[in-house]
């Protein structure tokens, strides 16, 4: 198996395994992270994530809807420094309505059903992410990018 | 005796139970000394200090971050040298806490404080009854006072983690985060003679074996001392054969150490083991076999008739370093000075001059005129020739490698640098490398295309330089000397234009000298000798040096009879092309199949993959640090030999291997990335002689970078950053 390849199933078993990521999302010029529950879809071209509509990254979203997540499997243990992955994604994130985030809505219940009466809340809003390109870092310093044409 | 929570135990008070904390050797010392048979008194220091002293050091965050920086399957043996010796100086350059010194020191103070010791490695994974892996950790004999025992302590510790474990991690299981090594610490027992004893001797099991030398057992064990061979009758103790070898040396203690010392002419003469000491072995060997119930290897030593049990340890014959294949040939690399200096004459005095008479001889032959069936003979010959000689070089070249690490070891121990390879600085500028001689005539020849516009602009219009000039008279020299480059540039096709545009490249370049380093004082690294050390500390610089300079010349002499056989292989592609005729007679096929397949360079291959519609690209990549610096300019990649003529002042070389055949773009080249990895490597060598950043061990380097990409080379930590072509500039100030 080449080099390219483990990268590829490493980033796979990332962004589809880990249940949560932590989004950056923008005040004007002042970043802003939060801890968010995802779902990814199989080809890594679209993200989900779920926010009251009161929160401030739903209000950041609203003014600037270019978004990075960071996705880890960390353990917290030295060894992470060798043995961690973590893949940062950068895209555009829009609030579904419709159709669309009843699919959406689908997909995100699948991989958090325990989440289904947060998600029913009107009040509750459903992103998605189309992702535009994934950084993947492994063994500390390497780092693979992943670019998706729109 | 008081042992702090214990972190020592008595040998005589292990047991089975303690195999954990105190490693294999030291059970069986233990279990031996338990049962009344003679053990020279020592103690156990457990697992337990080994894991305190990475928990109180932060060795234990240290460790992983070395030992997992690259998957060991993508590792070269170069770069298990490498992380051997790293994790080596980690070890070296860290002090045991003055706590933990000092529980240790009042246990041993009252027993060894006056008496020289042996201080060997005790790991739980290292001799179990389905797999022996004796010798991968190290073990140091007549060691003296307090101090040098902790000193050794972690050298054997670091040990646990030497380049020819790691060879083995799987079967030891290795893992930084739950490995740990025992050490033992016993009485020096200065043998008259000593020896090693087998249950079953190979090959003829119904018989035992002993090996015997005069003095230490530590010259038969590193393989200087070729010992006296007994085959006995285990029954009656029957010697039924006996092999004596002339003898030579034995291994005596010394000044804080052991040496190879001439034996005194009785001892020539005289077997180190009667017929009727050999019989008190055998007994004694047959109650280690009594006492753990299976065949033995055993250690011993005879002093004033008195017999003792070094070690005993059962003999497997599962997966162990007997087995043959890469690892073997790799164990073999590790030798002694002595060793060296045999393999140095050998080279230098027997293979490099008779690789140039076989060169000059097939140099002397006119292909053009052979008839086809004469050229086909005259290939597979060549081939024949290269193939000894490249036998000749994995068996003896290489191992002679092992002088430049050897040096570091002594280096690195006498005068602890921070950097492990500092050592390197009292090789380089050795101006007997002839990459770097074969550099200079280049700069020359490109010196006089330099002075000479008029000459300049012909040759790059693709006029030959007239055949009377002193140009051409120059160039021809350096041939005659070096060899024809255009082969080393895909031969007939690169031709003389390769080699041309070469030195004009290297006539228009600013700075293509090698850098005139000052080489630091070699008198701080004999400082560190007492007196009656300095001999040896010279011969092992001499040696040092010699392995320096021969790792990359030896690759030249080969490179040489590489050459006669492409011309031979060019001429009979030049027939085929010419004649169309793809069936050269007597041209054996898979020949053939050579030929025709150089007559078609390879395609490029894909770099940049593609996964689920994704575009993939490498943006940071992880290697070795092999030359100090950073450096930043545009990708070449060498995919096939045309690429070395395309080569401009500048770029980054990046390759799969350096072969010191090529070296000579290195003087234009602003960095030097490689997917072979070490610090030792050819690539490293050279880069250190010209003063340029290296980075080597990057996996898949020449497919996950592209020509024309732009690269920074950090070689300070190992890393290469790699930007598309069109971001180049501003960017990356």
């Amino acid at each position: 198996m080449t080099d390219m390849s483990v990268k590829n199933n490493i980033l796979h078993e990332l962004c589809t395994g880990q249940p949560l990521a932590v989004l950056a999302t923008a005040a004007g010029c002042a970043p802003y992270a939060s801890l968010v529950a995802v779902a990814m879809t199989a080809n890594l071209r679209q993200l989900y994530f779920a926010t009251p509509r009161a929160t401030r990254k739903w209000a950041n979203l609203a003014g600037n809807r270019q978004v990075s997540l960071l996705i880890d499997n960390r353990s917290n243990e030295v060894t992470d420094f060798s043995r961690a992955a973590a893949a940062t994604i950068l895209g555009t994130a829009e609030e579904l309505a419709g159709t669309g985030r009843e699919e959406g809505l689908e997909l995100y219940l699948a991989r958090h059903p325990h989440l289904a009466e947060f998600t029913a809340s009107p009040s509750c809003a459903l992103f998605r992410v189309q992702v535009a390109s994934i950084y993947l870092v492994t063994r500390f310093h390497n780092v693979m990018e992943f670019h998706f044409s729109s | 005796m008081k042992q702090p929570s214990g972190l020592i135990i008595p040998l005589a008070d292990l047991t089975a139970n303690d195999l954990s904390r105190a490693g294999g050797k030291g059970v069986a010392l233990g279990r031996l000394a338990r049962a009344g048979l003679p053990v020279p008194p020592g103690i156990c220091i457990t697992t337990d200090v080994y894991k305190q002293y990475l928990d109180s050091t932060g060795l234990r965050q240290r460790l992983p971050l070395l030992l997992e920086r690259k998957p060991f399957s993508e590792m070269r043996w170069e770069e298990l040298w490498d992380l051997g010796l790293r994790v080596r100086a980690l070890f070296l350059n860290t002090p045991l806490p003055l706590g933990l010194a000092a529980d240790l020191t009042v246990v041993m103070t009252p027993l060894f404080d006056e008496l020289p010791v042996t201080v060997r490695s005790s790991a739980p994974a290292e001799d179990s009854a389905s797999a022996s892996f004796a010798g991968l950790h190290d073990s140091f004999v007549n060691v003296h006072g307090l101090p040098a025992i902790l000193d050794h302590l972690r050298l054997v510790w670091a040990s646990l983690w030497s380049d020819r474990a790691l060879l083995y991690r799987q079967e030891l299981g290795l893992d930084p985060e739950t490995s740990a090594m025992a050490v033992v610490v016993q009485e020096l027992v200065v043998g008259d003679c000593s020896g090693v004893a087998f249950s079953r001797c190979p090959g003829r099991e119904e018989l035992a074996v002993i090996e015997t030398v005069w003095g230490l057992n530590q010259g038969l064990v590193d393989g200087d001392v070729e010992p006296d061979r007994l085959l006995l009758e285990p029954a009656s103790g029957k010697v039924i054969e006996r092999h004596s070898p002339p003898r030579m040396h034995a291994c005596r203690a010394t000044d804080g150490g052991v040496h190879l010392a001439p034996l005194p002419p009785m001892e020539r003469e005289t077997t180190p083991l009667s017929d009727m000491a050999a019989v008190r072995v055998l007994d004694l060997l047959h109650q280690a076999e009594d006492l753990f119930g299976a065949p033995q290897d055993l250690e011993w030593t005879l002093r004033d008739d008195t017999l003792f049990a070094l070690q005993s340890r059962p003999i497997t014959t599962s997966e162990t370093p007997k087995e043959g294949g890469e690892r073997v040939w790799y164990l073999s690399l590790h030798r002694s000075i002595a060793s060296l200096k045999g393999l140095r004459q050998t080279i230098e005095e027997e293979l490099l001059p008779r690789m140039a008479g076989d060169a000059d001889r097939l140099a002397a032959v006119n292909l053009v005129a052979l008839d086809d069936a004469a050229l086909a003979v005259a290939i597979v010959e060549r081939q024949q020739v290269l193939d000894c000689w490249e036998t000749s070089y994995r068996e003896v070249c290489i191992p002679m490698a092992h002088g430049i690490r050897l040096f570091g070891q002594v280096y690195n121990d006498r005068l602890r640098p921070d950097d492990p390879f500092a050592f390197l600085d009292l090789l380089t500028g050795d101006a007997g490398l002839l990459a770097v001689q074969r550099n200079r005539e280049l700069l020359e020849l490109a010196g006089l295309l330099r002075d000479d516009s008029n000459l300049a602009a012909r040759l790059r219009n693709g006029v030959k330089p007239d055949p009377g000039s002193a140009f051409a008279s120059a160039l021809a020299g350096f041939t005659a000397r070096f060899g024809d480059l255009a082969w080393v540039m895909g031969g007939a096709t690169g031709g003389l234009e390769g080699v041309t545009t070469l030195l004009l490249e290297m006539a228009a370049a600013q700075h293509t000298a090698p850098t005139s380093r000052h080489r630091p004082d070699e008198g701080i690294f004999l400082n560190a000798f007492a007196p009656f050390e300095q001999e040896f500390a010279r011969e092992l610089l001499e040696i040092g040096r010699a392995s320096y300079r021969l790792r990359d010349n030896d690759n030249l002499f080969i490179g040489r009879l590489t050459e006669r056989l492409q011309e031979a292989r060019d001429e009979a592609a030049r027939r085929l092309t010419v004649q169309n005729n793809h069936d050269l007679a007597g041209l054996p096929a898979p020949v053939r199949e050579r030929v025709t397949k150089r007559l078609t360079p390879a395609a490029a291959t894909a770099r940049n993959q593609r996964s689920s519609g994704a575009r993939l690209q490498a943006r940071q990549l992880v290697g070795q640090p092999a030359g100090p610096g950073l450096g930043q300019g545009t990708a070449r990649v060498i995919s096939n030999p045309y690429d070395l003529a395309s080569f401009k002042t500048g770029e980054i070389l990046v390759c799969d291997a350096v072969d010191p055949n090529m070296t000579f773009v290195v003087p234009l080249a602003g960095g030097i990335v490689e997917r072979r990895g070490g610090m030792l490597i050819h690539g490293a060598i050279i880069a250190r002689e010209y003063g340029i950043p290296c980075v080597t061990g990057v996996p898949e380097a020449t497919q996950l970078i592209r020509t024309g990409d732009w690269l920074t080379i950090d070689g300070f930590l190992g890393l290469v950053i790699i930007s598309a072509a069109h971001l180049q500039g501003g960017s990356h100030g």
